[in-house]
């Protein structure tokens, strides 16, 4: 970190000329641009190299003839699938769907599942134990969400092939992200293509992923890792070098192995920020419940779908909002552990074994179930629902609000969007790449000139230009609303603390209800197009936004507010002048996450109508184009890259140039 | 398999009990059937599945892409599905059975149809309708600000390939098409619309449940013929092809070739499956609005037609 500072501050001391070589490179740029050939304005054909025909060929022979020492691959992955199924049909066995025998018309269930009350109960214990009386409640409080709405049953199926993509995630995870901090070679190529993994959108090595693992749970699972994965891998990093040296020193004087040094010594300590990566790691699961479904995981993901297939809202939102309830027992259970082992608590005396207690619990609840039938599985007609009430509701905005939205649609769609869309559209793809390129000048240096202008490259060379502004037109505009949105709202948040349980349960809600639920009633209130796209893109990406802007207020030292105080600052004084210039590096990475996750949801936006990288993904898929879903896959990443690659620039920048003192 | 499920099939166990139904399968091996995310496609292979598992068979339901299927049936992961739509699949279908691996099992004995349609209530606003070239004159009637003054027609995702645009410009109709990227989409534009009596016409299929819940009908274009796209000459365009309605068209199962020697009693049975549009679309409603499953349904609709599906599984008998 020390030794960036000083390499980034050293050539900004001559920041004049750097902004100068810019300015004038991009005026000679504009001038050659409209006086030149028409070339230079719109891309040509003869600098389109198709590659994606190809590429889908020698996927197909990789997929289906490559082999590695005589085995064909296939088998190996098939094999590896196979393992994956028995895991999960196994964990879905216990937990969901118990024993069978017969067949058609002659089934009958020989063994039940593990009845609701036993796995209930079982939570609630642990997380007494982990986390105490709050703790309890709050699984509590979602199992009987669960239990009471009639999701459990396919709430188990979900929660199975979730806690084995985790689990997963999280072994290969800690894997690459350890070789990653004992090698800084390998630590910069598994940092590249962790970046390529989290921005190319999932569906576009769907394809792949189920000619290698074959359809049902077992490639659901595998795509599912793959995007959970990069988060864990980032935060191990992290984690391990945030280890103060003292304790690793200290460690080595002990006389510990390597091995134990790291086993006993650094990842103990390094196990709060380690935890944050797992919360990544859970949360982006839990994104892919709703894709995962689509090819064959089932559970909750493809209720919602049905549900909105036909187009019952209100059944839609109560299956999402059980993936939710999921991601909070996860979540939450997860953390609670991690902070014990973290802070070494152990059982206090006279406490009973956890495990003796889970155990008497299970026995306990299954002979109940057995005698008591609504224990094992809440009849029907206990069940509750509100559906009813939501499709109610958003029937009645339709039929008395339509009008004012309408309006809205319009105004935002002719004034704004459409505008802006045609001047992305008509404006020489030269100029645009060369202030992309003048900017990454100016904020870095030619490395970074070189890196942006490559990728920009990428997307010309294999004729995804057109799409690709689409795309920036869509992520521009959802960013800034997610940005004025979701800023604001942080600021207010982070300096009442009382706000803040409830906010991190929006938040969370926000993160992982399925973007679908909201998706369908933005298409009956804004129609099919870009202005439902860029709603539901918006509402995704406010979370991280709002996350960022409270982190950032929250590092701001408290030296300089009870400055700004005595020198007698009125609030948005203190705002202006001395919250946002400290927090300023905070609020751009924020800003840089935003953008990531806008661009996860593209592919969804796609769903409604777009005409971007995400529907040229989609089109792919649907279409089984091997080739065409992964290159328009590669261009999302390349746009996101330069996003990231900019703004973390400018984060570096704005760090070294934080006013020391303020002008009040 | 559920709880529902369960209870349906004791039952039915109860009431069928006496001699045996099942011989002995030509092999245990999984059949795996293909379900998707339409309901009619889930309750077929429902049906399918609950036949071939009374008479022995190990059958597993497994959801697939539409159009993302092939290389799974190419590869033997997938080895039977219900549907396959003329109208939107018929090039893949015939490129897939070409590779050798996959068979085409037959129809289904189901029409599917689809073309441009409207509610009811939209018969006032444009007189004319059904006829086409009333859409002429009232094509203001169906725009919106981004629109006008064209008017605004919702086709299907554009992955289906579908040619409305092409038709559009043969028959000169002042209409721009807004393409979603998914089914749900268009209808959820529907309801919009048809909660607040708007004007709308989209692209509807059937069998669909759609047409059961809302009152409409399809615009009468010039009936498709073959030569309607191959011959300029053909239809109310001398010099455009495409100038008329969309095909309606077969629904075909489909199958893994290498499964023939696995199972071919399933496969006969398989290729003696016959439906036909009334009897689906009544199944459609019952899982659709009156929300039961479709394994429910599929096991009432079997323990009601018993002659039926033994008659196509008499080699199994």
């Amino acid at each position: 970190m020390t030794l960036e500072t000083t390499s980034a501050s050293a050539p900004t001391a001559r920041p004049l000329p750097r902004s100068l070589v810019a300015c004038i490179a991009l005026a000679l740029l504009s001038i050659l641009t409209l006086l030149g050939p028409v070339w230079l304005s719109v891309v040509p054909a003869w600098l389109q190299f198709p590659i994606a025909p190809a590429l889908s060929e020698w996927l197909n022979w990789a997929v289906r003839e490559a082999t590695i020492g005589g085995v064909a691959m296939q088998d190996l992955t098939r094999q590896l699938a196979s393992l994956f199924d028995i895991v999960i049909d196994s964990t879905v066995v216990v937990l969901s769907k118990g024993i069978f025998t017969g067949r058609g018309l002659n089934v009958t269930q020989a063994v039940p599942p593990l009845s609701w009350l036993a796995i209930a109960g079982t939570l609630i214990i642990v997380g007494y134990r982990l986390g105490g009386r709050p703790l309890a409640i709050s699984l509590a409080v979602a199992t009987s969400f669960l239990v009471f709405f009639g999701l459990w049953e396919n709430a188990m199926v979900t929660l199975a092939s979730v806690l084995v993509s985790v689990i997963l995630a999280m072994i290969i995870g800690l894997a690459l992200g350890i070789w990653s901090y004992r090698s800084q070679n390998v630590e910069n190529i598994t940092r590249g293509v962790m970046n390529v993994m989290q921005t190319v959108p999932i569906f576009s090595y769907l394809v792949p992923t189920l000619l290698l693992f074959g359809y049902g749970p077992s490639a659901a699972l595998v795509a599912t890792v793959i995007y959970a994965l990069p988060p864990m891998v980032h935060n191990t990093v992290l984690a391990l070098k945030s280890v103060p040296t003292e304790i690793t020193e200290c460690g080595t004087m002990m006389g510990c192995k390597p091995r134990q040094l790291l086993w006993q010594v650094q990842l103990p300590a390094a196990l709060g920020k380690l935890a944050v990566g797992m919360n990544q790691a859970i949360m982006m699961t839990l994104n892919m419940v709703i894709i995962a479904s689509m090819i064959g995981a089932g559970g909750l993901g493809f209720d919602v779908l049905t549900a909105l297939r036909k187009l019952d809202i209100g059944s839609g939102l109560e299956a999402g909002m059980g993936i939710v309830a999921l991601a909070i027992i996860l979540d939450r259970t997860s953390q609670a552990a991690a902070h014990r082992i973290a802070h070494g608590r152990h059982r206090e005396p006279g406490q009973r074994p956890l495990w003796q207690l889970v155990g008497a619990w299970l026995v306990m609840a299954t002979v109940l179930a057995l005698l008591i039938k609504p224990l094992q599985a809440l009849p029907q007609a206990w069940e509750i629902s509100t559906a009813g009430f939501w499709n109610g509701a958003v029937t009645w905005i339709n039929q008395n609000l339509f009008d004012y939205l309408e309006g809205f649609r319009n105004f935002a769609l002719l004034v704004v969007m459409r505008p802006f869309d045609d001047f992305l559209a008509a404006a020489p793809w030269t100029l645009i790449i060369g202030s992309v390129a003048a900017l990454a000048y100016v904020l870095a240096g030619l490395r970074l000139t070189l890196y942006v202008t490559g990728m920009a490259m990428f997307i010309v060379l294999t004729g995804y230009w057109g799409p690709a502004m689409s795309s920036v037109y869509l992520i521009t505009i959802s960013v800034t609303m997610a940005v004025l949105i979701g800023y604001p709202i942080g600021f207010w948040l982070s300096s009442r603390e009382r706000a803040q349980g409830p906010a991190n349960f929006v938040l969370d809600t926000m993160q992982t209800l399925p973007t679908l639920v909201y998706l369908l009633p933005a298409v009956m209130l804004f129609r099919i197009g870009d202005v439902s796209a860029v709603i539901a893109v918006t509402l995704y990406a406010i979370a991280p936004a709002v996350r960022y802007a409270m982190v950032g207020m929250a590092q701001v030292p408290h030296a300089r507010l009870e400055a700004a105080q005595i020198a007698g600052c009125k609030p948005w004084q203190t705002l202006l002048w001395v919250r946002l210039p400290a927090a300023l590096p905070t609020l751009l990475i924020g800003i840089n996450q935003t953008i990531m996750m806008a661009f996860s949801m593209l592919i969804i936006a796609a769903l409604v109508g777009t005409k971007d990288l995400g529907q040229q993904v989609l089109i792919a898929l649907n279409r089984s184009l091997v080739g065409e879903g992964i290159i328009a896959g590669l261009c999302v990443a390349a746009l996101a890259l330069i996003a990231d690659g900019l703004l973390k620039a400018g984060a570096a920048r704005a760090s070294t140039h934080s006013p020391r003192g303020t002008s009040a | 398999m559920n709880i529902k499920h369960l209870c349906g099939s004791v039952a039915v166990a109860a009431m069928l009990a006496g001699p045996a139904l099942a011989e002995v399968p030509e092999s245990d091996d999984t059949i795996r059937i293909m379900t998707g995310d339409w309901t009619s496609i889930s309750m077929q292979g429902e049906i399918m599945s609950l036949i071939l598992q009374t008479v022995g068979y190990n059958t597993e339901l497994v959801v697939a892409d539409d159009s993302g299927r092939y290389p799974g049936f190419e590869n033997g992961d997938l080895h039977i599905a219900m549907e396959t739509w003329q109208t939107t699949q018929m090039q893949n279908l015939e490129k897939s059975v070409a590779t050798g691996n996959v068979l085409d099992m037959g129809e289904t004995g189901l029409q599917g149809v689809e073309d441009w349609w409207y509610p009811s209530y939209m018969k006032d606003r444009c007189p004319g309708l059904p006829d086409w070239e009333a859409l002429k004159a009232c094509a203001e009637v169906f725009s919106t600000a981004d629109t006008a003054p064209k008017g605004r027609y919702v086709g299907g995702p554009l992955s289906w390939g579908d040619h409305d645009e092409r038709m559009i410009a043969a028959l000169d109709l002042p209409f721009e098409v807004v393409h979603p990227g998914t089914d749900a989409a268009m209808f959820a534009e529907l309801k919009s619309a048809y909660d607040r009596e708007a004007p709308i016409v989209l692209w509807v299929w059937q069998p669909h449940w759609v047409t059961s819940v809302y009152d409409g009908e399809y615009v009468q274009f010039p009936q498709f013929e073959n030569e309607c796209f191959t011959d300029a000459s053909w239809g109310p365009n001398p010099d455009a092809t495409y100038d008329c309605g969309k095909p309606y068209g077969w629904i075909k199962k489909m199958a893994w070739a290498g499964g023939e020697e696995v199972w071919p009693c399933a496969y006969e049975i398989v290729r003696n499956y016959n439906m036909d549009n009334a009897t689906i679309s009544a199944l459609l409603v019952e899982i659709d609005l009156n929300g039961r499953s479709s394994t429910e349904v599929a096991t009432e609709w079997l323990m009601a037609n018993d002659a039926t599906w033994k008659e196509w599984a008499s080699c199994a008998m």
